[in-house]
């Protein structure tokens, strides 16, 4: 009894250990992240690059990911709406509940399944074979050149797909909202925008750029300081994937908050 | 050390004390954790002169020569190149005087998502961020020719055999016209036959630039052909030293079998 507690108590301890180590890490690693993106020369065409092919090779997923959204939540919400009496309602409700939490959610969530495991994987294997330090004794600092540009791509470029998920599902939802009425879509956009208001958008539109930096700075962090060797790669991207996803729904919980004391909800 | 290596290294330091070290390093040390690598390694390198570092697998040399590019930080000691102190350089410093250093990595390390001519541009536009494409494509193509892979240009690295990467290893190594090359083993994994064009290959680029090396390698057959010079790595130290012909005559039981099998 008292070895099984003590097991406990030691388990305990380094989950406690672990976290605060981890918590450290990331710290560090964002403190050295602003000291070598703002320092010149800076790598605006890698920056670049890495937007293109970050946001492309998510393109697809959050296309589909979105239109399906939209249209489930319209068909699901609909029966309940129109036992009310509130089946006008339907173009503001998904409206409403797309834009201010499910569209930059459900992106993020993909995001950081899709581009923190890319990354991680990436820069994994990267340092196991060694390119990583090529690039050094090519007197590129692969920090700057690989970790900064990486972390700036995807804080940028979350929002951007976010913005776009959004649009693909209120699509979703409009396609759905025809599945048993009829209603024109220059009617479903003008209820849509009416329902908004820029309290809805802004608290939205700033934590996708908090998700973004998230899921760049666990994917890179993981990646940069893999183990060596192709199993200590695959359990990286594994721990990258679950740490940005607990990462995105922290963050998601902090910032409800914040709008809530600031009356934005 | 040994009474034998300590005479040869006497005899060498005659023949070699007309020119000054373009590296030196002097009593380095470097451990990870408990197991110390280098306990008090000295070794001096003068120019166009190729020095074979040997010794047994995890004994220590690769990290002796990625303490000389400054990929890893030594405990103790001095390591000077070209008669400047690379432990207390700043990064751009050290960044400048790594662009004058060739070095090619055991696994190759080629940047796996781009081609070969990607791969041997990208040292060029870190160094010369103006230089027109023109004058790239040129270096790109001569270099290449000089390994004889010119037709690899388009290539990806996953396309190519492992000789022909070690080759395009070299050949990165050297589109900078770097005066001093450092080489990780650069037959090991290889046929003979393709280790013997890598050793003639290293024997080229020696003669057509003029360069200073580190070869760090296990394979005697190279060691005879390209060393001026043989350290040999034993217990964190230069356990023994001298031209090849004199080491192979050392009647050491750790350097003797390293030699006669």
């Amino acid at each position: 009894m008292t070895t099984g507690n003590s097991h406990k108590d030691t388990l305990i301890s380094k989950g406690i250990d672990d976290f605060f180590l981890e918590s450290s890490e990331l710290a560090r690693f964002t403190v050295r992240i602003f000291r070598e993106a703002f320092r010149p020369p800076y790598e605006f065409k890698e920056v670049l690059r890495q937007c293109y092919k970050l946001s492309t090779s998510s393109l697809p997923l959050v296309s589909i990911t979105g239109f399906i959204l939209g249209l489930v939540l319209v068909m699901q919400s609909r029966p309940t709406l129109v036992e009310f009496g509130a089946g006008s309602y339907l173009p503001a409700m998904s409206a409403i509940s797309i834009i201010r939490e499910m569209g930059p959610f459900v992106t993020a969530l993909i995001c950081a399944g899709k581009i923190a495991s890319g990354i991680t994987a990436e820069l994994g294997s990267m340092k196991v074979t060694e390119q990583i330090d090529a690039m050094e004794v090519s007197g590129t600092n692969p920090f700057k050149y690989l970790v900064a540009t990486r972390i700036i791509a995807t804080t940028l470029m979350v929002p951007v797909l976010t913005v776009y998920a959004d649009v693909i599902s209120l699509l979703g939802a409009f396609i759905g909202s025809n599945t048993k009425d009829t209603i024109n879509l220059g009617f479903f956009f003008t209820r849509v925008f009416e329902s908004l208001h820029f309290t809805d958008i802004l608290p939205a539109f700033i934590k996708t750029f908090f998700f973004g930096f998230a899921i760049g700075l666990v994917g890179c962090t993981k990646g940069y300081y893999s183990k060596k060797g192709t199993e200590g790669v695959g359990q990286a991207t594994n721990v990258s994937v679950v740490v940005a996803m607990l990462s995105v729904i922290v963050i998601d919980m902090i910032v409800t908050q914040i709008s809530g004391l600031l009356g934005y909800l | 050390m040994i009474s034998t290596p300590l005479h040869i290294e006497e005899k060498q330091t005659a023949l070699r004390n007309d020119a000054e070290p373009i590296i030196e390093v002097t009593h380095l040390q470097k451990a990870f954790g408990s197991n110390e690598v280098l306990k008090d390694f000295n070794l001096k390198v003068f120019p166009a002169e190729n020095v074979v570092v040997m010794g047994k697998s995890g004994i220590g040399k690769t990290v002796l020569i990625k303490c000389i590019i400054g990929l890893i930080k030594p405990d103790a000691g001095t390591l000077r190149v070209f008669g400047e102190d690379i432990l207390v350089m700043k990064q751009k410093e050290l960044d400048d005087l790594r662009m004058r250093i060739g070095f090619v990595f055991q696994s190759s390390a080629l940047y796996d998502s781009m081609t070969i001519r990607e791969n041997l541009e990208f040292p060029l536009r870190r160094k010369h961020h103006i230089t027109v494409k023109i004058n790239i494509e040129e270096k790109v193509r001569e270099v290449l020719r000089n390994v004889g892979l010119e037709h690899t240009i388009d290539l990806m690295p996953s396309e190519l055999s492992g000789g022909m990467r070690k080759r395009i290893g070299i050949a990165r190594s050297l589109v900078l016209d770097p005066e001093i090359v450092l080489y990780d083993e650069p037959t090991t994994g290889l046929d003979p036959i393709t280790s013997g064009e890598i050793t003639d290959l290293i024997l080229d680029v020696q003669k057509k630039y003029n360069t200073a090396s580190i070869i760090i390698t296990h394979d005697v057959e190279l060691a005879k052909r390209v060393s001026s010079h043989i350290v040999f790595l034993s217990d964190g130290i230069a356990y023994a030293e001298g031209k090849y012909e004199d080491i192979i005559k050392i009647e050491d039981p750790i350097v003797k079998p390293f030699f006669v099998r």
